[in-house]
């Protein structure tokens, strides 16, 4: 029989966690600091928008850039948070997730042997994205010192010839780590400058704890060659509802809509009415839910310097960034026996590109409780570490 | 900062101090001064403890009470909610817009007692002209909280 694979999928590595990943699974009495999703439901009135509209019999495609509503509310979202425009009609799509986002963007916007800027440690699906597009990811090796920021000189010693598009995934998983709009000023200057694009993954976006979140798209010049990417996952716990959107100049989104109207057809119906309700009444759930993951952000930081665990302050998302590497292990040795022995999985740094070793990656989409618990266990783990060296 | 420690304790009045001030990137002593000082105006008027009597064994009875009044001269509604709230077995009493004047919440060991309090102390206050006692069936929130177990974690323990 003949090998009925296609060979560019499977040289694509499996991510190498995965081991580790299934283990904890299995594990049914440990405490999970691993989860990249919110802790909260999806606040009730977003919940009784989609029963309400199973209850109507909305149960039909709707047009395949989403629903008329959904997009005026989404251009009206970020007019409003982000001080852009997008014209719903050409320049904004309703995605599967944001990760469908990032996917069509790639494969819209890259040809064979384009090299794509890919900032690490970052969440995992831009570097196969890349690929599957035809495109090769150039990994940019973000540095603790920054604060896990991309510089104006990373950016310029990694662009060639080739460089089409630059990720940008502010703020962060795993880091946290955001960019603020002298960080992003003076990358939009390179980027205008070598004649580069940028993929803007923005889904974090409400989850800021410094300044408001600022978007790359509304600096001068940045509109045109940006496709920012968001949705309705982290700031209005709706995961599992896989919903997101594109906003980007119409040149680029109709490429991208073509191929999410023939690969997916349009995201589900349902979420898309929960959605209308979540933009329209939606800022006071966003605002509780920040308040908390703040409290949470603070108590871990000091606790960390509490424990004298090497971390910088992270201003984004829920999640932190401790270093290990006075422990002498790798990311994935330290969680494996942390583990083992206390019964608490964290997920190694290295999960999220080679760069990450050294780190470990902490949600705090938990309650306090369950942090509190955890870091006690940490505590006594890293106590026992600190007397066997 | 009232604002903050408010809507924070509203939900758990026993967070230790120190952690708390911490989640607020605030200090502990001006946290605790702030405690005082709304002590102190009567801004913060107890630590009470929610408590689901259905799940104890021990028997409770609430009935909220609509109660219709004439405010008499001199009087007002202050004073006839005083008469009203005065009495240990009332546990709430507010005053209300529409049908009725006072919504009055009363807890007793049993039905009868219950009875008797609008029978023999409510009813035959001057003021009253009409009540009309609902009882509680069933309590399944109270002050924001699901009386029901909190669900399971159902999240899977990994995801990037």
């Amino acid at each position: 029989m003949r090998n009925p694979l296609s060979q560019r999928i499977v040289d694509i590595e499996p991510s190498g966690i995965r081991k580790f990943f299934d283990i904890v699974n299995e594990m049914e009495d440990a405490i999970s600091l691993g989860v990249g999703e919110p802790d909260f439901d999806t606040p009730w009135h977003i919940r009784d928008e989609g029963i309400f509209s199973l209850e109507k019999g909305r149960t039909f495609y709707t047009s395949n850039a989403g629903l008329k509503e959904l997009k005026q509310e989404i251009s009206k979202y970020i007019y409003r948070k982000c001080d852009v425009f997008y014209d719903y009609e050409k320049e904004v799509m309703v995605t599967v997730g944001g990760s469908e986002a990032i996917d069509i963007a790639m494969r819209a916007m890259l040809d064979p042997g384009d090299e794509v800027l890919i900032p690490q440690p970052s969440y995992v699906s831009y570097e196969p994205c890349a690929i599957l597009a035809n495109g090769v990811p150039v990994i940019i090796e973000l540095k603790e010192e920054n604060e896990f920021r991309l510089t104006k000189e990373e950016l310029e010693a990694a662009i060639t010839p080739k460089t089409k598009l630059l990720v940008l995934p502010f703020p962060n998983n795993p880091t946290g780590a955001i960019m603020e709009r002298k960080d992003l000023e003076a990358i939009a200057e390179v980027v205008k400058e070598h004649d580069i694009f940028v993929l803007s993954d923005e889904i974090y976006s409400e989850l800021t704890y410094l300044d408001e979140h600022v978007t790359i798209a509304s600096l001068p010049g940045m509109k045109e060659r940006t496709v920012l990417i968001n949705g309705f996952s982290k700031a209005y716990a709706m995961t599992g509802w896989r919903l997101g959107y594109a906003c980007a100049p119409e040149n680029i989104l109709a490429q991208m809509l073509k191929i999410h109207q023939f690969a997916i057809m349009c995201a589900p119906t349902t979420s898309q009415y929960a959605a209308v309700s979540a933009l329209r009444n939606g800022d006071d759930d966003v605002a509780k839910m920040r308040e908390e993951y703040n409290a949470r952000r603070r108590y871990l930081v000091h606790r960390f310097k509490e424990m004298k665990l090497q971390c910088f302050e992270p201003f984004g998302a829920f999640y932190i960034f401790p270093c290990i590497k006075e422990f002498g292990m790798t990311s994935e040795e330290f969680a494996n026996r942390f583990l083992q022995e206390e019964k608490v999985a964290v997920v190694p740094g290295t999960a999220f590109g080679a760069c990450g070793e050294g780190f470990l990656r902490i949600s705090y989409a938990y309650s306090l409780d369950n942090l509190k618990e955890a870091l006690e266990r940490l505590e006594r783990f890293i106590i026992r570490l600190r007397e066997e060296a | 900062m009232r604002e903050k420690i408010l809507t924070f304790i509203e939900k758990n009045s026993r967070v230790d101090l120190n952690e708390l001030a911490i989640m607020l990137g605030v200090q502990e002593a001006d946290v605790l001064n702030e405690l005082e000082a709304m002590e102190a105006e009567h801004i913060i008027c107890g630590y009470h403890t929610l408590i689901n009597w259905d799940k104890t064994g021990i028997e409770k009875v609430t009935a909220m009470i609509e109660v219709r009044v004439t405010p008499q001269r001199d009087m007002g509604f202050d004073k006839v909610a005083e008469r009203i709230y005065n009495y240990p077995e009332v546990n709430a009493v507010y005053l209300i817009s529409g049908g009725f004047d006072f919504m009055v919440i009363l807890e007793g060991k049993t039905l009868r007692e219950i009875a008797q309090f609008v029978s023999d102390k409510l009813s035959t206050l001057d003021s009253v002209l009409s009540t009309k006692t609902n009882f509680i069936l069933k309590k399944y929130k109270d002050h924001g909280t699901v009386m029901a177990a909190p669900k399971k974690d159902e999240r899977i323990h990994m995801i990037p």
